[in-house]
């Protein structure tokens, strides 16, 4: 199952072409670039990694690239998402994210459901990879 | 991820925009190097082979661009180089030219200018050069990274120096990522050739070797006289003879930095001129008065002193 989520999920991949032209605008408003990964796709899982430092003062996408090159080398079996940061007064938050990378086989969600009292029933998902301990989970 | 759009993108533009002749006179003046070249010329006194050497670095990257444009090239071609000469001879202000240039031209997307010495580059401890070095490569992308006194980065004595490290990673992108960003190592002649010797690798990455002659004496003055019309100063007709004098003695003085130099000895006249002013003023003074630099100004100079010891 395909995982969607940030911006662009429902289009096909972004080439590498792509993602530098989206940095590059996102570089150009001032936004702080920078890329983080993870193995666990659940969509509430808001604490990815963090690969190198958010990049304030570099002018060209390339630096953006040059990192996502060496981080889908080390990193290549799991979700990579760009993410860029808008530090004006008024805004610090992620203004733009969206996947730059994902693992070649995605096993997709379990949905359970939990009977409650009366007829209540509760769902929840566990994404399949999770059963596995981190670091283990993909690739 | 899937890569084949961007393939095929580059091919379609090609074909459609590839004219069947370039008017380079055309050319020259509308990318701008013109401009660029005409403000060299204006600006910067002296550096005769200079100035040769970078007119025809400009026709060539303007050849090649067109070139480029008609798909007789593909390659992009290899544009780092290296700056020798004595310190005070201009190298970081022409690299700043350089950058204007390149990006007018084309080459570089975004023109700005990196200046670094070794000790950007090379961390203090085991694992600190590799993210450090990285830094700054990623904060010149897209631009020029200048490296001041680049045979620091190289120490023969230490085999186990930091240096080494970074020489390598400037290295591997100088040659993957010719097109994000152009390196010009700069300093002094005769150490740079050690560097290259040593360092095999960067000799054959750098494709123009630019060498920045001494300034003449006359060049020196003015170059001063520019200097100090540019902050609304000038020297009187006695201050410039004795400033002719100064250059000639300043010159065979030991740490002489050419421009570098006279920019010092000005700063030190103007607060000469200042004290002078403020101690023998008693009533209103006018602009001439207070924009001219007087011989007494210049004499009292050290240099002076030293040269009366010797004899």
């Amino acid at each position: 199952m395909r995982v969607t989520q940030g911006a662009f999920s429902f289009l096909p991949d972004l080439t590498d072409e792509q993602i530098a032209k989206q940095a590059q605008y996102c570089i150009d408003n001032g936004w702080a670039v920078s890329l983080e990964f993870t193995d666990d796709p659940h969509p509430r899982n808001t604490y990815w990694d963090m690969w190198a430092h958010p990049m304030f003062d570099n002018p060209d996408a390339a630096a953006l690239m040059m990192e996502l090159r060496e981080c889908r080398k080390v990193y290549g079996e799991r979700y990579i998402r760009f993410v860029a940061f808008d530090n004006s007064h008024g805004w610090e938050s992620v203004k733009l994210s969206f996947l730059v990378n994902r693992p070649a086989e995605e096993p997709g969600f379990h949905l359970a459901r939990q009977e409650a009292g009366g007829r209540v029933v509760r769902y929840t998902t566990r994404a399949y990879a999770a059963d596995k301990p981190a670091g283990q989970r993909y690739g | 991820m899937a890569d084949t759009a961007v393939q095929e993108l580059p091919a379609e533009d090609r074909i459609a925009a590839a004219p069947a002749a370039v008017d380079l006179r055309a050319e020259y003046v509308e990318s701008g190097v013109k401009d660029v070249l005409d403000e060299l010329d204006r600006e910067l006194i002296g550096l005769k082979p200079v100035k040769q050497r970078i007119k025809e670095t400009a026709a060539l990257l303007l050849v090649e661009r067109a070139r480029r444009r008609m798909g007789l090239a593909h390659e992009t071609p290899t544009l780092h180089m290296s700056f020798s000469g004595n310190p005070g001879t201009g190298k970081t202000t022409v690299a700043l030219r350089m950058a204007d240039l390149l990006h007018r031209l084309g080459y570089i997307r975004k023109g700005h200018l990196v200046s670094v010495t070794r000790d950007d580059l090379v961390g203090q401890y085991i694992g600190h050069t590799a993210p450090k070095t990285k830094e700054i490569l990623k904060k010149a992308m897209g631009g020029v990274l200048f490296i001041d006194e680049a045979y620091y980065l190289h120490r023969q004595e230490n085999e186990r120096d930091y240096g080494q490290e970074a020489i390598e990673i400037l290295l591997q992108v100088m040659e993957n990522q010719r097109d994000d960003l152009v390196v010009i190592l700069a300093g002094y002649a005769d150490r740079m050739d050690k560097f290259f010797e040593s360092n095999p690798g960067f000799r054959s990455r750098i494709a123009h070797h630019i060498d920045f002659p001494d300034y003449g004496d006359d060049e020196l003055l003015s170059i001063a006289e520019t200097m100090l019309s540019k902050q609304n100063y000038h020297f009187d007709d006695e201050a410039r003879a004795i400033m002719a004098d100064y250059i000639t003695l300043r010159r065979q003085q030991p740490h002489f930095a050419n421009a570098r130099s006279i920019r010092n000895a000005l700063d030190r006249a103007r607060l000469r001129q200042a004290n002078r002013l403020f101690e023998s003023s008693d009533g209103p003074i006018d602009s001439r008065a207070l924009s001219t630099i007087t011989a007494p100004d210049i004499r009292v100079s050290r240099v002076f002193a030293m040269s009366r010891q010797e004899e």
